[in-house]
């Protein structure tokens, strides 16, 4: 099994200069591998910075020090310094992010939300539509909602519509930001069969779970984040 | 031949007198690529656009453009003539205010057209035609084909700003705070719009805007302008989510949250 993701030493400071400049370390000295296959899950208790790490990961944060290098299209790529341009390729076709909660955008309807990553890469906007609906029927969302933008929905159905749009590619890395947090136990049990048929087709996953159960049925590994704390360098 | 930029901007700077309106802005923008300029009012936003626009000669610094015929030019190099057959055809420019960007007294068929007979079409069957489409493409009914502006309303006047500039399918688009002054709604439908076309039509395009929803709902990039200088630029959502200079920090904490 190949590394399809390697973070090397990196660390991250939020500098709030709102407040007088105080600084806030995350996380230092953060060193892991995720290989092909497998779902590696970020542990640790609310604020060791295991969003952040996922962030930067994603390159919404930007990161002060070291690497996390991506195979993208056979070349490894440090998105920690990537450009921009670079980074919106890298999110089109080889990193998948299921946030924990929806943006939504007004009259877009949740097909086409979940639509989009793949008509991005050019895929045929009916046949992305059918991919969306496939999923939606497997997450028990309601058809009557299909064509509905999803800013109305209750969290469980935003929830939903997000995992489809994450799950619907075939990036060959997925991040999950607590993607059962709304979730019933029926709903729950879908989303760990997703995540059994990525790491069967060979994608990498990095999760935060907080649900014990899924997080037991999901890991192969669990990255303990507490031993990157920042605030133990200050 | 999309690795090379559409437009760059090198260092460009505008004095009004001792007063800075911009200075020392560079930054390169790649076909299809929307690139936001946030920043309060004064901050030098609309300034930059003209500057890039040709609206307004920058005091130094160069804008070079990709022609279709791919050779570099230097906006500033080329002639007023040609220039200005850029902006009619090559580029869109969608001005807050519609009337500026309209003509008020003749129909809007005619303000669709007027761009096409600018590029050389004649047949009136063709141009009426081409025309009801792009209403339809807008969301203005084709009944109104015969109405002036002046009779709709100001999202519909924006709407049909749009439609009179991607007439001619230009390349890229400059839109100064194209959702100002709108209510949500019709602010909502505006910017689905916007972001439909430009994704479909592969638009580059440069938003001028004080509103970061705006900016984030359009935008790849984003550059935040203070006091005429850009203070921070990067990828839409980092600037928003992980602002490090305190103006950026200041400005994203006091979006209001619904």
């Amino acid at each position: 099994m190949t590394a399809a993701i390697t973070v090397c030493e990196i660390s991250k400071t939020f500098t709030m200069h709102l407040r007088d400049g105080i600084q806030i370390p995350v996380v230092t000295g953060v060193n892991f591998v995720v290989k092909a296959g497998e779902c590696a899950v970020l542990g640790g208790p609310s604020g060791a910075g295991k969003s952040s790490i996922l962030k930067m990961l994603y390159g919404n944060y930007s990161t002060d020090q070291g690497q996390i290098l991506l195979t993208h299209y056979g070349e490894q790529v440090d998105l920690s310094k990537a450009e921009p341009r670079k980074i919106i390729e890298l999110r089109r076709d080889t990193i998948g992010y299921v946030s924990q909660f929806l943006r939504t955008v007004p009259r877009v309807s949740a097909l086409d939300v979940a639509a989009e990553p793949l008509t991005q890469r050019g895929e045929d906007h009916e046949i992305a539509r059918k991919k969306a609906a496939d999923l939606f029927s497997q997450l028990n969302l309601p058809e009557r909602l299909w064509d509905l933008p999803p800013a109305t929905f209750s969290g469980g159905e935003q929830q939903r519509v997000n995992i489809a749009r994450g799950f619907i590619t075939d990036h060959p890395v997925l991040l999950l930001d607590e993607p059962t947090a709304s979730l019933d136990a029926k709903n729950r049990a879908v989303v760990v069969d997703l995540i059994t048929q990525k790491k069967a087709a060979g994608v990498a996953l990095l999760g935060i779970f907080h649900d014990e159960d899924v997080r037991t049925k999901v890991a192969d590994r669990i990255i303990d984040v507490t031993s990157f704390a920042g605030a133990k360098a200050a | 031949m999309n690795n090379q930029p559409l437009l760059s901007v090198n260092e460009v700077s505008k004095f009004y007198g001792a007063r800075i309106g911009c200075r020392d802005v560079s930054f390169d923008l790649y076909p299809g690529e929307v690139l936001a300029v946030v920043g309060e009012s004064g901050s030098g936003k609309t300034t930059l656009l003209n500057c890039i626009s040709t609206r307004l000669e920058p005091t130094s610094g160069s804008v070079m453009y990709r022609m279709r015929d791919e050779t570099k030019r230097d906006l500033y190099q080329m002639s007023e003539a040609e220039r200005r057959f850029l902006m009619r055809t090559d580029w869109g420019f969608v001005h807050q205010n519609p009337a500026d960007g309209l003509r008020m007294a003749v129909s809007a068929g005619a303000n669709v057209g007027e761009r096409l007979m600018a590029v050389g079409d004649r047949h009136y069957g063709n141009i009426r035609e081409t025309a009801i489409d792009w209403l339809g493409r807008v969301e203005i009914n084709e009944d109104r084909v015969d109405d002036q502006p002046r009779a709709f309303s100001g999202g519909m006047r924006q709407r049909l700003q749009i439609a009179r500039n991607l007439v001619t399918g230009p390349r890229l688009m400059f839109m100064d705070e194209p959702t100002g002054g709108l209510d949500v709604s019709v602010q909502a439908r505006l910017l689905d719009l916007i972001r439909g076309l430009v994704r479909d039509l592969g638009l580059a395009a440069i938003v001028v805007t004080h509103d970061l929803a705006v900016a984030r709902l359009l935008s790849h990039r984003m550059i935040v302008m203070k006091d005429g200088h850009v203070i921070e630029s990067g990828l839409t959502d980092r600037v928003l989510d992980d602002p490090h200079e305190p103006y950026t920090q200041l400005l994203v904490s006091s979006i209001l949250q619904v």
